[in-house]
């Protein structure tokens, strides 16, 4: 019942997406133009360290915006007819599955292009896709719950930012340790408990997303 | 006139740790004398860690219930929480400049706390946004439980996850500061001191409460 209702969701999601393509072309223009800026900014070679951390400041921030919008998008009466046909857990897990394909592919996307105007800088490629995955699972999942908390304050962006950033920081600050190491050599060893880290960050997130949501689901 | 107790208990339990905080030996290690900060940095934490505690029940009973008084003590129990939050880190500041010759180091422990710190700090700023009552405790008490969660997380899991640091208890460090490896000299003041921060925050809880009591009484009459 819940797998059904999930899956439904998700493509509700998507087909809602491609019919009017807003977030997707907003948030894809906002990420070249980001990455434009950092290639006109530095002229030389950077050294490893500033592109991993470029990078992933600047898959944060296509996060935060891409994600925001997903609670705001849908007026409140339709919401609230959701809420008479769908159980609130389907829903919220229908959005974070939504929100990690969105995010794997523009974090996909943004590699692509930073490989393209910054250089690639990455050795160890397998360590460096899984990074981005977890990576988009964790940010998907956080910023999934902080928008749909968000949305029932006040409609800013500002609030969303500033309820996310804390949570996200551990977060960043690990995906960043693991991402310097796909930089530097191709080893995996010691990298294990990052990634628990990583894994467990995500499983406590989405599981507190699987209980909360309900709550706020009501109004 | 309501029990009184505990408070007098918790203000001469503090009394006694600042007293036989400096007389009690404490062991001979690189950090000498400054070891007595324990009594008070340690215990503002557990402290804070308490308050935030309550806040974390309350918001549970809140989404139980709905009754408009436990969100009251959930908010102040977290400003309660960030007060000794703020003492913590100040006093941790201090310790560093000894030990460390500089206030602020790059430590996992450290860098948890001070993101914690941020995330109820964020708590606040989400309460203030919000005006319809009944919403804003609602909404309060969701992120509430979800930041005591991950409070809990980055504070004292990732640190002991993330490998060695400065900071007492990361990794797998075992120094003298938990009060498993204690010296016995020094317990004898720890416990204490502990039980006294925590029932100083609990009075200094009960007393913003019932300030917003009477506040939310006296305009309800002149309304």
């Amino acid at each position: 019942m819940l797998g059904k209702e999930i899956k439904f969701l998700v493509g509700k999601e998507i087909k809602l997406e491609l019919k009017q393509k807003y977030v997707i072309n907003g948030i894809l223009l906002y990420l070249v133009s980001t990455i434009f800026v950092t290639y006109l900014a530095f002229e030389d070679v950077i050294s490893v360290e500033t592109w991993n951390s470029l990078f992933w400041i600047i898959l944060l921030f296509v996060a935060v915006n891409g994600i925001s919008k997903s609670f705001a998008q849908e007026s409140p009466a339709r919401h609230l007819y959701y809420y008479t046909l769908a159980s609130p857990q389907s829903i919220v897990l229908s959005k974070i599955l939504y929100n990690l394909m969105l995010m794997a592919i523009l974090s996909i996307l943004a590699f692509l292009f930073f490989m393209l105007l910054m250089g690639n800088k990455v050795i160890n490629m397998p360590l460096f896709i899984l990074a981005l995955l977890l990576g988009s699972l964790g940010l998907s999942s956080i910023l999934t719950m902080v928008a749909a908390i968000a949305s029932r304050a006040s409609q800013n962006f500002s609030l969303m930012a500033i309820l996310s950033f804390p949570i996200v920081l551990p977060l960043l600050a690990t995906l960043m340790k693991v991402s310097s190491t796909a930089l530097i050599n191709l080893e995996w060893a010691g990298n294990a408990g990052f990634i628990v880290i990583l894994l467990t960050i995500n499983v406590a997130v989405i599981m507190l997303a699987y209980l909360l949501f309900p709550y706020l689901w009501r109004d | 006139m309501k029990k009184f107790w505990w408070k007098i208990l918790g203000g001469l339990l503090l009394l006694y740790a600042v007293i036989f905080g400096f007389i009690v030996d404490v062991p001979d290690t690189m950090i000498q004398q400054t070891m007595r900060n324990l009594f008070y940095h340690v215990g503002m934490w557990f402290g804070m860690f308490a308050m935030l505690f309550v806040g974390f029940i309350y918001s549970l009973r809140y989404l139980r219930k709905f009754d408009e008084r436990e969100d009251v003590v959930a908010v102040e129990a977290v400003n309660v929480g960030m007060m000794f939050g703020f003492l913590g880190i100040f006093t941790g500041m201090i310790w560093a400049s000894f030990t460390w010759g500089t206030p602020w180091v790059k430590d996992p422990k450290l860098n948890g706390a001070a993101v914690g710190l941020f995330i109820y700090l964020a708590y606040l700023i989400l309460r203030g946004s919000i005006e319809d009552i009944h919403k804003r405790a609602k909404v309060s008490a969701v992120y509430n439980i979800f930041a005591f969660i991950l409070w809990i997380v980055f504070v004292l899991i990732l640190p002991r996850v993330s490998g060695a640091g400065l900071h007492p208890a990361t990794g797998n460090d075992v120094t003298p500061v938990l009060p498993m490896h204690m010296d016995s000299s020094m317990r004898t003041v720890f416990y204490p001191a502990m039980i006294g921060w925590i029932l100083l925050g609990c009075w200094i809880l009960q007393l913003r409460i019932r300030i917003r009591r009477i506040k939310a009484t006296v305009n309800e009459l002149l309304t």
